[in-house]
């Protein structure tokens, strides 16, 4: 992955566009553009089909499960799954930081999986489980991480928190002993502007804590 | 009401420290002097944040949240050319196009310089674009996509022009001038002069404000000189959420939902702007996604989206993408200082002598002189700063402007002179340093890094050598006295508390919740604060680290005066005066605790369905420093000391900040968890500043070639160091709350320093940010600098 930081590093994506990128550009491209190595770049468009279904103008039919409910949708072809959970299902938890896969802001979970839902076509998470900020807690009952989150005051503006909060929370699901590294390795793409990440760090350590215990 | 004055003591000190008393005339309605936060219930405390569950579980709504029925959406067209007369405009085919609702050119920009016309002179005509990015036209239409398309519609010819985007070049008298006349501006923290100065080509200056004795002739009698050049780079905000409005424009009045760090300020600027009564104005902002200096006014896309409103009859939706954020929404301009610095044999400081260029794009305010001003005592200072002009997206305020740049140079020139004259590096500020809080700060940090233990700069024998250095922060104490806070109960015993105060992530509405909570007895969880809304009283703005130390007295005056109407209504029921009454875990008692009333059924006994009172920020008891306007600054000023450990490579030039200790004070803290929080955000911005954060524009194009934040390097999870924070409690006795600011402080200190640690660590002084491989190879000498490749 490229790294965050060396300040002299120049990405190799200049000149292509992000709809350009997410249309039909390989996954070796996909590999350096996504900072954090945990967001996994979205899977591959299925052009072919796309291109036929367009061809006859206007939206896409698709049909996304978001939060454990189905949606039958019609979206625009090039709408990202990110533009669609805030626009068309009014779920706004999710944020657009960059609107190129830069920040982590609009982290989301596809089949359990922490990616940025700005790099992915909303017609390409059909047949996949989307989790947003929304479905984390269950009902009253917030996620270990979230709560931790809420104690050690891993928040400042709240505005990269839905995404910080979805990436921790993935980590601890699938690792209940982690190391303040493996923290930092899951959160690395994520920008905190206000400089949470001390205490998000903190909040998702003793998240895994409570959960090992529980 | 005030009837008098009163004396009064209040605790006055340093903790840990003994503490003693000092003796106030107060005006007779201010709240009793509160103790020390030790014995205290909430204040001082680590209250959680009131809108934490928002924030995480995503039903927090920020303006880019905001959906209104009839919403249209717009976007800027902006010049992409770096100068260029705009020679046409066109609008009727964005007009023509399906779904475009309103399209309007846009040709009086604000937050930059603006030329003083002569006697006589026309409007300019046609108008000169100053930087790629420069605003000409908006449109809003009912898609996003429309809006797009709209852009692309418009026909623009432009007439390009010679430009000139780096500090260097733009300083030769033979440069492109980004203007052609004399400049007027507005000035921030960091120095210089609004209007009147000479102006040379692109260079405007020297301002010599500030200067003081003769540093000239002190150098000559100093026993010990260090001289060095110093240069800081541009950084930019990168606020998470973007600048973001949707402007509603109606018969009955304009309401603003705006990403902002001051309702009460935009409401006045909108209102002259589009020569409405303040009455008609209505600016709102609930969960607000970082500012740090950016989003301080009513900025041109504020304005357009409004216009665009009016023109189309309905809401209109504008927010900016990642890419203009760099562009166009404000940075902090690039210094480049030349400071000497001559001592006395025993550290007595004789000369600071500053010469200053920096750029701000097409805005004045580069100037970093204030805290070689201000921080050490010295007879001798001269300053010379002077604003040079280069056709880049205008500076503003960001995180402690000015004294960022300012301490890089400074803190470091003091650590060189400290190893000039052979004095420890916390010893010789002990000598110059009049602070008695920094004093502290010094001594409690010393034994926390093991100071004594330091070693001499390179002593490591390996290739990654490590090092331990230290800087100090200056900032002012702000104050807005147009800091208004309303508290109401209601007949069934809920409490209200409202100002205009908006929370830009520091958590000034849980602190509201706690001063209101402590004093009437309650839980801070049992109050409702409402905040961000133009229709509350104006609270101050979120900048100038003001906010806290302006609105908590009020809020706190306010309860204590709205309390005051509660115990008459419940008096008569206790068989008791109002005064000999006292609210504390939930209730109305005597004093001897021998009968009460719940505070629920207090309230049930108030004549009508609720009783307010509105107070307003008092002056300081001790008197302010100086006020001008509803700005004030406090007697003392804020300090704070951090150190850095880091590990420099010297074969790849990576610098690793490996431990930061940030030791701090704010007046009496109000909630040490939110102040951690806000002191590691500060620390980390200095971090990203210090290693990784430049913006950088393309010499032969003009454009920012790393707009976004792929390219645009900011310390991420790995880059961060643990961040240990200690907090002084400061007490003065100036307020009802006596409780001052910390978001800027805990900025300043930080990249020195780290520059001074790896000095430690390698023997080799950095004097440009940020500190890069490529920068940190060339101070060891293993490449050439970028400058002379460049």
């Amino acid at each position: 992955m490229s790294s965050s930081h060396d300040p002299d590093h120049s990405g190799n994506a200049e000149g292509i566009t992000r709809r350009e990128f997410l249309k039909g550009t390989g996954a070796a491209i996909a590999g350096s553009t996504v900072l954090a190595a945990p967001l996994r770049a979205a899977a591959l468009p299925q052009e072919a089909a796309h291109d036929a279904r367009r061809a006859e103008g206007g939206k896409l039919p698709a049909s996304l499960r978001v939060n454990g409910v189905e949606h039958r949708l019609d979206v625009e072809p090039q709408a990202t799954l990110a533009e669609v959970l805030r626009d068309t299902l009014g779920l706004t938890g999710t944020k657009i930081g960059c609107d190129g896969g830069a920040c982590g802001a609009c982290t989301v979970w596809l089949d359990g999986d922490p990616i940025a839902s700005c790099m992915m076509l909303a017609t390409d998470a059909a047949g996949h489980e989307v989790v947003t900020i929304e479905g984390l807690a269950r009902g009253e009952e917030l996620h270990p991480v979230q709560s931790a989150f809420i104690a050690h005051d891993a928040v400042q503006c709240g505005f990269c928190t839905p995404g910080l909060v979805m990436s921790c929370a993935a980590l601890v699901e699938r690792n209940r002993e982690p190391t303040a590294d493996d923290v930092k390795a899951a959160i690395c793409g994520h920008v905190c502007r206000c400089g949470s990440v001390p205490h998000a760090i903190d909040a998702t350590l003793a998240a895994a804590k409570a959960m090992g215990k529980g | 009401m005030a009837s008098g004055t009163r004396a009064r003591r209040y605790p006055v000190g340093i903790v840990p420290g003994t503490l003693s008393e000092v003796a106030r005339q107060v005006a007779g309605d201010e709240a009793p002097p509160l103790p020390p936060n030790a014995a205290l219930t909430w204040i001082g405390k680590p209250v959680p944040r009131a809108d934490a569950r928002a924030k995480v579980t995503g039903a927090a709504r920020y303006t880019v949240d905001v959906r209104l029925p009839g919403m249209l959406h717009a976007r800027l067209l902006r010049s992409p050319h770096p100068h260029a007369r705009l020679l046409a405009l066109d609008l009727a085919p964005a007009r023509s196009l399906p779904g475009v609702r309103a399209a309007l050119e846009y040709a009086q920009p604000v937050g930059r310089a603006i030329e003083v016309p002569a006697p006589g002179d026309a409007a300019k005509a046609p108008r000169t674009l100053l930087y790629v990015g420069d605003v000409i036209a908006a449109v809003a239409a009912e898609t996003p996509a429309a809006a797009e398309a709209a852009l692309a519609a418009i026909v623009a010819k432009y007439e390009t022009l010679p430009f000139v985007v780096d500090l260097e070049s733009a300083s030769d008298p033979d440069a492109p001038k980004v203007f052609e006349r004399p400049v007027r501006g507005q000035i921030y923290e960091g120095g210089g002069e609004s209007a009147g100065l000479a102006q040379q080509g692109n260079v405007r200056g020297p301002s010599t404000a500030g200067s003081r004795g003769n540093a000239a002739l002190g150098l000559a009698e100093s026993d010990a000189v260090v001289e060095g050049t110093y240069r800081t780079q541009v950084q930019t905000h990168c606020c998470m959420e973007t600048h973001a409005v949707v402007a509603d424009w109606r018969a009955d009045g304009l309401t603003v939902h705006l990403s902002t760090q001051y309702t009460a300020g935009v409401r006045a600027e909108l209102a002259r702007a589009f020569q409405l009564p303040l009455g008609r104005v209505r600016v709102v902002v609930e969960a607000m996604g970082g500012g740090f200096g950016s989003k301080s006014s009513a900025g041109n896309y504020v304005r357009a989206a409004v216009a665009l409103s009016r023109e189309a009859r309905a809401p209109v939706r504008l927010v900016l993408d990642r890419r203009e954020e760099h562009l166009d929404t404000g940075n902090r301009p690039s210094t480049v200082q030349r400071l000497r610095i001559g001592a006395k044999r025993d550290g007595t400081l004789a000369a600071i002598a500053l010469e200053a260029y920096g750029t701000a794009g097409v805005n004045i305010g580069a100037g970093p002189g204030f805290i070689a001003q201000a921080l050490y005592t010295c007879p001798n200072f001269s300053i010379s700063q002077s604003d040079v002009f280069v056709n880049a997206g205008p500076g503003s305020p960001m995180r402690a402007p000015g004294n960022v740049p300012g301490a890089f140079a400074l803190e470091q020139a003091v650590d060189e002179l400290a190893e000039k004259l052979g004095v420890d590096a916390l010893e010789l500020r002990d000598r110059i340093d009049p602070s008695p809080v920094r004093r502290a700060e010094r001594r409690l940090g010393a034994e926390r890094v093991r100071w004594s233990e330091r070693h001499a700069p390179g002593a490591d024998r390996g290739p990654v050598k490590r090092g331990l250095g230290v800087a100090q922060s200056l900032w002012g104490a702000n104050v807005s006295t147009n800091a208004s806070c309303e508290v109401r109960i209601l007949r069934d015993g809920s409490v209200e508390v409202l100002s205009s105060v908006q929370d830009i992530g520091t958590g000034i509405g849980t602190v509201l919740a706690q001063v209101v909570a402590e004093e009437l007895g309650l839980t801070p969880s049992d109050l409702t604060v409402r905040i961000g809304d133009t229709d509350f009283p104006a609270g101050p703005p979120s900048y100038g680290s003001l906010t806290t130390a302006s609105i908590t007295p009020p809020a706190r005056n306010a309860a204590h005066r709205v309390l005051r109407k509660l115990l008459e209504a419940a008096a008569p029921a206790l068989a008791s005066e109002p005064a000999a009454l006292v609210a504390r875990n939930g209730r109305i008692a005597t004093a001897d605790g021998a009968r009460s009333l719940s505070f629920r059924e207090a309230a049930a006994r108030l004549r009508t369905d609720r009783v307010s009172a509105v107070a307003s920020r008092s002056d300081d008891y001790g008197g302010f420093a100086h006020k001008s306007g509803d700005m004030a600054q406090a007697q003392s000023m804020l300090g704070g000391v951090q150190f850095a450990e880091v590990a420099v490579d010297t074969e790849t030039g990576i610098v690793r900040v490996e431990r930061v200790l940030a030791v701090q004070d704010c007046g009496r803290p109000m909630n040490p968890m939110q102040i951690e929080s806000q002191v590691q955000g500060g620390v980390l911005m200095g971090v990203s500043y210090a290693l990784f954060e430049e913006r950088v524009l393309d010499r032969r194009t003009g454009h920012v070639l790393n707009a976004d934040l792929e390219h645009y390097k900011i310390a991420r999870s790995r880059e961060t160091p643990p961040i240990e924070v200690v907090l002084l409690e400061n007490y003065q006795g100036e307020s009802a709350t006596d409780a001052y600011g910390i978001a800027e402080p805990s900025n300043i200190a930080t990249a020195p320093a780290i520059a001074n640690a790896v000095y430690n660590a390698t023997g080799v002084r950095i004097r440009e940010l940020p500190m890069s491989p490529a920068t940190v190879l060339a101070a060891l000498g293993r490449v050439a600098s970028r400058r002379s490749r460049a």
